[in-house]
């Protein structure tokens, strides 16, 4: 039964047996294939130095690259897939990018500088370098502590500026060979003590689940890698749903988005912005580029952060979360999954499937507003989000939802109550903004205090009123003239 | 020249003359890589590809073990018990070592003596070493290490500067003695002022969060040597404090290290915790050990920058001319001394930044907390003492109805020369009134002036805040002594070129400028001289490669070297060929000697024959530097570096939220040795000052628990928090009127300040929020939350 890991390393076939699946790319790239190029900064997907670019077939006969932190990820995500390293880049002398990198002076101690470097070359060759904006929000989830960036940002515009090649053959070429290496059939592999699955289809999910109700599932291991970095769990059997073809689905249908739980962060990104420019701002600023290339809608909800984004930007829409255990399909609200800190309403062996996001109506206003101390890559002190109801003139049904506020992410009952059935005016808005202290006693800690969250809370449901005036104020939003 | 006649033991001969005339070099008109060139750092193209090697990349020796250090869970408590049975026998594991396993002194610190390698008996922060484990991997370690039982018995702790404050008065005495510096009667000046306010800025600290962690690997060798790679800038205190761990002589330990993954001050005293335990367990088990640590545990167990809390209380008059100033620095050492003593000493030096200061009173203290012991960090001290004084200037403009610009100006050290410090030097090289004008026109801050007061008037909800502040950093250890350095050259018979000097390497470029000194000194092409790393072998005893000094002194010491080597190839030139030594001349890739010339390496592969030395050491020791601590007065600095910054910001007075929009700086550097390399420095500088004053906030919980300790939780800037609009500009005048390397001056700290110029404008946008009626007390870092709560303070609520 059990395999082994199989797939390409720098142009070359790699076959991994005998380590743990717990393994990290990046201890496997440092440790065991020679490969020190790649960085370690901080083993928690915050700082970019680890970044590799991964590739796997794109369906059609081509290749989805996407970068990747190579310091949360496990080795047997490697399987069929192929992964470019730094010291590869450069394996003919140096790339454009690199040079580019040297005559700007982009490198001073130079130990981010190959995480810069696979970033930027992995989001040129995706076609996401487009201007300078583009760079930035490209590098956002790279941290360099000794340039200040702008040499950084300059060499990637250098590199924008030039054609990207077309490798249309070789890709069709490397993706025939990961399909080959991937195979057909649900990838299963041991070692150490420790058990990987990898199914194909949400059939195969919903046994392997329901017969292994203690198994952890893991998508893109954005977190479920740091339980394994950080808090150095043992994860004795692990199943990942990224392989699973159902649910890395999208459909955009009429009145509704469905977004299947696998399909990760940058793939919903797109989708979400349509439905609002908040939501398209709020994905922008979530997390790092590479963990939008990772981490997965579904992973967001179902491990019930009480600071996740999406949770209270997907209930002030009236998200539906769809589940599934065994042969058997249940949909709840998205505000009833969470129940209290750290418990969701999710029995063993069950899983979430899809989440399915009613677009907007014309008479309905959406707004959302993510507060951090840092703009990029930061988790919020607090996340807010709303959607008004409007029927002659009047709320006729409101959402308020928060994150950072509560121990799950949650609705604003009383704030809510004092708005509906009337004009939402500057007057409304602050009796709904009194009415929060009744919904909250938020928690003081290391990213806010209970009353700075509170006080932000408040003012959010004054800027969406301003926001919706006739006659707004001049420049309501920082975020908005000043991102 | 012939190859073969400079083989060992090959036919040597003296080539004829006529030989040599045939082979005329070629004449290039310049060298490639002497000084005042922009050239990429040394290393650009390895690390670009990944090449360029830190210590965690080197291949492991066979056998190596991985070190974990176990910590303190408490804040401050007695040991009662360690029981470390089920550690030593779980698996993988080689060696459980603890303060009784340590030979020689239970200490690393760098002056007083008080830092424990491992806790003994009592443990005095969260994230203090109470023990390693030795095992086969790292994972092995670190569970091991969770299986010891500590039996704790808790004692009272403080965490806060007011805890501090309050423990000190208990126990009758501080950390360390305070000091205070005078210029004048500031007392009856104070009293006799126009006008007078008192005021607070507190001024948080900051992690380094250099990218490549605190590392340290262990090579035992016979006779109990050790080498020791460690990722430090002071390879000679690791040196020194591993010694006299294992209580062996200095030369039983070897220290090197290539480069560091970033420095920025904790690199300094903190290294030699990981050598010295990287080093015990290496000589305990006779394996190669490495310590390496994870980011969290390194933001745990290392220091950081002192927050300090700045009590002014300021004199002016109507012009906004100060008459005098009285500061209280209370500042937040941790649990030891480490380099706070002279932390704070330049958190006084740097109190009056660039301003002539009438009367001046300036008292510090330095207080224990039982947090991590604080340590160096770029500006060392200096950022926190100017951050008050800017306060101040901010101050007094609101109080007098000026232009802070305007009150800045009205200060000034003045260029004549006439100006003297609260610590009685005299400033005589002050170009800060010609910067900042220039600044002032170049960045058009008058009509931005006004549109930033028009935008305020017409945007009830964002507000825009401007402001120029300047730098006046002062250049050299203040510690008299460490203002020295070695070099060794050694110029093979093939002329290439071995550099080594006591400077280290954490990406600033020093590698870089002093091989464009020996270049420039020898005029020969900068390819020709292998950079090498540092090690305590081949430069002894030498400082921190800190204070902005490295390519001052390092420079200095590497030229005095190739300068003997040089003058031994004239002499034998001069004397080989019958002319005087002033006919033998160096020019670019040749020497002419008389009326002939000789490729470089043909007169170096002949003077080898000749059997002259083509080995050196150089020295160098800065000139005139003193401080006499009873009276509070001397010289502390060779020079001073003087530069401006003008910052443009908005703030959302909803949430508090901010951006940086728009970024002037105009720096002197004197003769730039290398312009891209400094510009380097400026414009990192100014980001990390940035992070310090904005984003960057350490947070502890009521235990004395940092929460802060990994970039999920700890925010500094990105990308994104760079303006588009940054214009940065070396100052064209500049020059050093000291005799500094080819007259550059040090660029590592000084630009760090430059950002107080983005808090000042924070302050000026959290001013306009309530129309400029109430002065704002915004502390630092000024995150969202501080600014919003900083608005609703202005505006009454």
């Amino acid at each position: 039964m059990a395999e082994p890991i199989r797939f390409i390393l720098n142009g070359e076939e790699r076959a991994i047996a005998g380590l743990a699946p717990t393994t990290t790319i990046l201890a496997y790239l440092r440790q065991h294939a020679g490969l020190p190029g790649t960085k370690e900064g901080c083993a928690e997907g915050d700082c970019g130095a680890c970044t590799v670019l991964l590739a796997e077939p794109d369906g059609v006969g081509g290749l989805r690259r996407r970068a990747v932190n190579a310091c949360i990820q496990f080795i047997p995500s490697l399987h069929g897939r192929a992964i470019e390293t730094v010291e590869y880049l450069g394996r003919g002398g140096l790339h454009p990018l690199q040079a580019a990198m040297v005559e700007n002076h982009a490198s001073q101690c130079g130990f981010c500088t190959p995480g810069f470097v696979m970033q930027l070359y992995g989001a040129w060759l995706t076609g996401a370098l487009t201007d300078r904006q583009s760079v930035k929000d490209v590098i956002a989830g790279n941290l360099c502590r000794c340039t200040g960036y702008g040499p950084i940002v300059d060499a990637g515009l250098d590199l924008a500026a030039r054609p990207v090649p077309d490798t249309r053959a070789e890709d069709a070429a490397l993706a025939e060979r990961l399909v080959a290496l991937l195979g057909g059939e649900m990838f299963h592999y041991e070692a150490a003590g420790g058990a990987w699955c990898a199914p194909r289809h949400a059939d195969e999910l919903a046994d392997l689940y329901a017969s292994r109700p203690d198994a952890r599932l893991v998508a893109g291991a954005t977190d479920v890698g740091l339980w394994v970095t950080k808090q150095h769990r043992d994860l004795p059997v692990l199943i990942d749903v990224s392989r699973v073809e159902d649910l890395r689905h999208i459909e955009a249908g009429p009145g509704r988005i469905y977004i299947g739980a696998a399909v990760t962060h940058r793939e919903a990104a797109s989708h979400l912005a349509e439905v609002h420019r908040d939501l398209g701002e709020m994905m922008r600023r979530f997390a790092g580029y590479q963990i939008r290339n990772a981490g997965t809608v579904g992973g967001n909800i179902a491990n019930g952060s009480p600071i996740g984004d999406l949770p209270p930007a997907l209930i002030a829409l009236g998200a539906r979360l769809h589940l599934r255990k065994g042969e058997t399909a249940r949909s709840v609200p998205l505000e009833d999954f969470f129940i209290a800190y750290g418990r969701q309403d999710r029995a063993p062996g069950e899983f979430v499937a899809a989440v399915e996001v009613p677009t907007l109506e014309d008479n309905q206003r959406y707004f959302a507003h993510k507060v951090s101390k840092r703009f990029d890559s930061d988790i919020s002190a607090v996340m807010a989000a709303f959607l008004l109801t409007f029927e002659d003139g009047v709320v006729s049904e409101v959402r308020l939802a928060f994150g950072g506020m509560a121990a799950t992410p949650k609705r604003a009952a009383a704030a809510e109550a004092a708005l509906v059935g009337q004009p939402f005016d500057a007057a409304a808005a602050d009796r709904a903004a009194a009415a929060l202290a009744e919904d909250f006693a938020p928690l003081t800690d290391m990213r806010a205090s209970s009353a700075y969250r509170l006080k932000v809370a408040e003012n959010l449901i004054r800027r969406f009123e301003m926001e919706l005036r006739d006659n707004p104020p001049a420049r309501v939003s920082l975020a908005r003239e000043f991102a | 020249m012939d190859e073969t006649r400079i083989q060992d033991r090959g036919p040597a001969g003296e080539p004829s003359l006529k030989e040599l005339h045939e082979k005329s070099p070629a004449q290039p008109s310049d060298i490639r890589g002497g000084v005042h060139k922009t050239l990429p750092h040394d290393s650009a193209a390895r690390h670009v590809s990944g090449m360029a090697r830190y210590i965690d990349d080197e291949p492991e020796l066979p056998g190596t073990l991985q070190v974990y250090i176990a910590m303190s869970s408490r804040a401050h408590a007695r040991i009662v018990s360690l029981d470390l049975d089920v550690a030593r026998r779980a698996p993988g594991v080689v060696a459980v070592l603890t303060a009784a396993d340590i030979p020689g002194q239970n200490d690393y610190s760098p002056v007083m003596g008080d830092d424990p390698i491992f806790a003994d008996g009592f443990v005095f922060y969260i994230g203090q070493p109470l023990f390693a484990v030795a095992a086969e991997t790292l994972d092995q370690a670190r569970r091991a290490a969770a299986l010891a039982v500590v039996d704790y018995e808790d004692l009272p702790a403080g965490i806060t500067i007011d805890e501090a404050i309050a423990h000190a008065e208990a126990e009758g005495r501080d950390l360390l003695p305070s000091h205070t510096m005078r210029l004048g009667d500031a007392d009856a000046a104070l009293a006799g002022a126009p006008k007078r306010i008192r005021g607070r800025v507190e001024v948080g600290g900051q992690d380094h969060f250099y990218l490549e962690g605190q590392i340290a690997v262990a090579i035992p060798q016979e006779d109990g040597d050790v080498i020791v790679r460690s990722s430090t800038q002071h390879p000679s205190e690791v040196q020194h404090n591993v010694a006299k761990m294992l209580g062996v002589p200095d030369h039983a330990v070897t220290v090197e290290v290539r480069r560091m993954g970033g420095g920025f001050g904790g690199k300094e005293s903190q290294p030699a915790l990981f050598g010295c335990v990287a080093a015990l367990v290496a000589l305990k088990t006779g394996r190669p050990a490495k310590c390496r640590l994870d980011r969290d545990d390194d933001m745990v167990m290392t220091g950081k920058r002192h927050e300090v809390r700045v009590d002014y209380d300021v004199g002016f008059d109507e012009g906004g001319r100060l008459q005098a100033v009285a500061f209280d620095h209370f500042v937040r050492c941790g649990y030891s001394s480490d380099l706070s003593a002279a932390i704070a000493d330049r958190a006084m030096f740097h109190a009056d930044n660039a301003y002539k200061l009438p009367a001046a009173r300036i008292h510090s203290r330095r207080l224990k907390t039982h947090t991590v012991s604080n340590t160096a960090f770029r500006g060392f001290g200096g950022p926190q003492g100017m951050v008050g004084i800017e306060r101040v200037m901010d101050r007094v403009a609101f109080e007098a109805g000026l232009d802070p610009l305007d009150v800045r100006k009205a200060n000034f050290y003045p260029a004549d020369g006439s100006g003297v410090t609260p610590y009685h030097m005299s400033v005589s090289d002050s170009v800060i009134e010609e910067i900042v004008e220039e600044l002032e026109a170049s960045c058009d801050y008058r009509a931005r002036r006004r549109e930033v007061r028009a935008f305020n008037a017409a945007n009830p909800i964002l507000k825009k805040g401007l402001a120029l502040t300047p730098v006046k950093f002062g250049i050299s250890f203040t510690t008299s002594h460490l203002n020295q350095a070695g070099a060794l050259v050694h110029i093979y018979k093939d002329g290439s070129v071995h550099l080594n000097h006591g400077g280290t390497e954490m990406g600033q470029g020093l590698f870089t400028k002093v091989a464009q000194v020996v270049a420039e000194e020898l005029q020969i092409d900068i390819e020709r001289i292998k950079i090498t790393s540092t090690t305590t072998a081949k430069v002894p005893n030498t400082s921190a490669t800190a204070a902005s000094s490295g390519s001052d002194l390092n420079g200095m010491a590497a030229q005095a070297a190739a300068r003997t080597i040089k003058g031994r190839l004239i002499d034998y030139a001069a004397s080989r060929y019958n002319v005087s030594a002033e006919q033998v001349v160096f020019l670019p890739g040749r020497v002419r000697i008389g009326n002939m010339e000789k490729r470089f390496e043909d007169l170096v592969g002949e003077a080898y024959l000749a059997r002259v030395s083509l080995s050196s050491t150089g020295f160098y020791a800065t000139p005139g530097i003193t401080y006499d601590r009873e009276t509070a007065s001397g010289t502390p600095f060779f020079y001073f570096a003087y530069g401006a910054g003008c910052s443009e910001v908005v703030i959302d007075t909803l949430t508090g939220e901010h951006r940086l929009l728009r970024v002037d700086i105009l720096h002197d550097v004197g003769q730039s040795l290398n312009p891209a390399l400094d510009k380097g420095q400026i414009e990192g500088g100014f980001i990390q000052g940035l992070g310090w004053l904005t984003t960057e906030e350490l947070w502890w919980n009521d235990k004395g628990a940092l929460m802060t300790h990994a970039p999920s939780t700890y925010k500094i800037p990105t990308a994104n928090d760079r303006p588009d609009d940054f214009s940065i500009r070396i100052w064209e005048k500049g020059r050093n009127p000291s005799p500094t390397i080819y007259r550059s001056k040090a660029v590592g700290e000084p630009p760090f300040m430059l950002a107080i110029s983005a808090f000042s404008a924070l302050t000026d946008a959290v001013c306009a929020a309530g129309d400029y009626r109430v002065f704002p007390d915004l502390d630092a870092p000024a995150t969202p939350e501080r600014v919003l709560m900083a608005v609703e303070a202005v505006r009454g609520r």
